[in-house]
């Protein structure tokens, strides 16, 4: 039975509705894996949200996941109530995330080849959670990017409008949840690589708070600002995996010691019981995230939310961040230099590319980094350097460093101030075509405005669905104080609840089964076109 | 702030150890000029009084006990290396000469 996007049954569920058939015996990790390797086999053509599958590793997997759950259901209801609800499901990992023995690119030449010794964090516990492996999926080089247009193996198209982005640089994990190829995915944010893709392809994601979720195993960009996270296509299911890869790991020192809420496996089923929670919470909207240039239809979108809210007995008040306009000129500081230090290990004799320069040591560095690192790369790399430089350095990183502190304070003020969250949009415009904004810089890192001030922060945030505009996808930000995860995810659920049944909620990606075509143009074939 | 002269992004490519072309240094001129306009804006903000922000999470000192435990074994640790000599990663020679 194919579903509106042409997905099977098993593969248009939500991964919540396969782990309840899973415990009901009704289907079996075997056939939802197969069903998911299967789409991708016949949709990736046209999207390349995947740069490797793991088929046969997956079914392994996959069967062992029903070995447990046969123990368990012979055990009884206790045992199966036991077992973590991502148990027999499918997840996809961004390139960046280690798995023992398995390709880890960081959508870059210089890692082209490079197989992980050892699992990260998030893969032991995703492991330990018994969920399915499928593979990796593309992102921006580096996840130095908006678009995914920046991997060096060539970018991934939005399955809502082939011609388009997915947004970036975690694109991959995006464009695969949306387009049914895996019900989960991880995903990491360092500006806003999850909250954008996510608004852009119409599922939800959340970056945690700074320090929620190990990074260790996963390829390092700007350390004080990276977060890994999880993409689902509703809040329960992207709480769940969020509760799976959670918690306290002394192999990241900026690993808190912080207890893992059970409550984010509680989350009502109940659109109803869901949306009452609103009543009486108070958000705040902030002025400033309405920046010059929005698109009107996106503004009008998360207006709409807030009047939802509103509507069902929520306080909505327009309140003030005045450091956002600073947000993004701190973060081109602070994250280039972060990322040109933690860079500088791709030095071809460790790991990864090698080329001999032909001369002194030095050449051999200049020959293999420059033929490794794409421009984008590159670009971040020079920035970072000059700002840390000498003669520059208080002009720019320290200078960059204090302003982060007044951008925290304007958060710090809400919270104090008493309000719940704060609501947003995630990006001030819709997915664009392949192209348009790879010609200036600038334009792309305007992209992430609404985002990367979270990142500075060190806060949660989280983008949910909340209707479209040009007949593509529009995200809500959902953004908390440090460790409020739960209290976002019951907003989200409400606001979920109290949509369930808006019109645009029942608008799918279009028909992906036309993928199968041979003849489908390639997203790189597609972007080439665009350039031309 | 003056803008980078052609000069000034070669050297920083020579501190970075990114060997570039000439377009990619010419692109880079161009761009990083751009950029750097961006962050001129910073300056309007009086931060003499503000302390820095390096990290948000109030964690300090995080050590392990200080005990030896098991770690990379050589051959997985070395399984990526673009040049291996017994147990050791091949290194380009730093101090001239053979």
């Amino acid at each position: 039975m194919a579903g509106p996007t042409g997905a099977s049954d098993l593969t248009i569920l939500a991964a919540h509705d396969m782990a309840d058939r899973l415990r009901a015996g009704e289907t079996t990790s075997r056939d939802i894996t197969a069903a998911h390797l299967a789409r991708v086999r016949t949709t990736d053509r046209g999207l390349h949200a995947w740069l490797a599958l793991d088929e046969d590793r997956a079914m392994v997997e996959a069967e062992a996941a029903d070995a447990r759950l046969a123990a368990a259901r012979a055990e009884g209801p206790a045992a199966l109530g036991a077992l973590h609800p991502l148990l027999g499901i499918p997840v996809g990992l961004k390139d960046l995330v280690s798995v023992e023995g398995g390709q880890c690119t960081a959508g870059s030449r210089i890692l082209e080849g490079y197989r992980a010794p050892f699992d990260s964090h998030v893969t032991e516990r995703l492991r330990a959670a018994g969920a399915v492996i499928l593979g990796k999926t593309n992102m921006d080089e580096f996840a130095m990017g908006s678009s995914t247009e920046h991997s060096a193996f060539g970018p991934t198209a939005n399955p809502w409008d082939l011609d388009r982005i997915p947004g970036g640089s975690s694109g991959g994990s995006a464009a695969a949840v949306a387009s049914f190829q895996t019900p989960l995915a991880i995903g990491t944010d360092t500006g806003g690589s999850i909250r954008q893709p996510a608004a852009m392809c119409g599922v939800v994601g959340i970056k945690p708070t700074y320090g929620r979720v190990s990074r260790y195993g996963i390829v390092a960009f700007a350390s004080s600002l990276d977060q890994v996270g999880p993409f689902g296509r509703d809040a329960r299911d992207a709480a769940a995996v969020l509760h799976a890869i959670s918690g306290r790991d002394e192999r990241d020192s900026t690993s808190a010691p912080v207890p893992v809420p059970d409550e984010l496996l509680a989350l009502p089923a109940s659109d109803d019981e869901a949306a009452s929670w609103l009543r009486g919470r108070r958000f705040g909207l902030p002025r400033e995230y309405f920046v010059d240039g929005m698109e009107p239809g996106v503004a009008a979108r998360i207006r709409e939310a807030a009047a939802a809210l509103e509507a069902a007995g929520a306080a909505v008040e327009e309140v003030s961040l005045p450091h956002t306009d600073y947000g993004l000129a701190s973060y081109y500081i602070v994250a280039p230099a972060e990322a040109s230090s933690n860079l500088a290990r791709y030095d071809g004799v460790r790991y990864g590319l090698s080329v001999r320069g032909g001369g002194e040591y030095i050449a051999d560095y200049l020959a293999t980094r420059g033929e490794g690192f794409g421009p984008e790369v590159k670009r971040r790399i020079m920035l970072g350097t000059y700002a840390l430089s000498a003669g520059y350095y208080d002009a720019f990183y320290l200078k960059a460093m204090k302003v982060r502190t007044l951008i925290r304070r304007d958060f710090d003020r809400l919270w104090a101030d008493g309000f719940d969250a704060i609501v947003a949009p995630v990006s001030p415009g819709i997915a664009w075509p392949f192209g348009a904004k790879l010609a200036d810089p600038v334009q792309m890192y305007l992209a992430d405005a609404c985002t990367l001030p979270v990142n500075m922060a060190g806060l949660p945030g989280m983008s949910v669905p909340c209707g479209l505009s040009d007949g593509l996808p529009v995200g809500l930000q959902l953004i908390g104080a440090p460790w409020s995860e739960v209290g976002l995810f019951r907003a989200a659920r409400a606001y979920e609840g109290i949509t369930a049944g808006a019109a645009w909620r029942s608008v799918r990606p279009r028909d992906l089964l036309a993928l199968r075509d041979p003849a489908i143009a390639t997203p790189a074939a597609r972007a080439a076109a665009a350039a031309a | 702030m003056a803008p980078l002269t052609r000069a000034d992004v070669e050297h920083v490519a020579h501190l970075a150890r990114l060997g570039l072309t000439a377009d990619e240094l010419a692109r880079l001129e161009g761009e990083l000029n751009h950029i750097l306009d961006q962050y001129a804006r910073l300056a309007e903000l009086d931060t003499d009084a503000i302390p820095p922000t390096a990290q948000v999470i109030e964690l300090e000192n995080i050590l392990r006990e200080d005990v030896a435990r098991p770690s990379l074994a050589p051959d997985l640790a070395l399984v990526n290396a673009p040049g291996r000599a017994g147990d050791a990663f091949v290194v380009p020679a730093i101090l001239g000469g053979d």
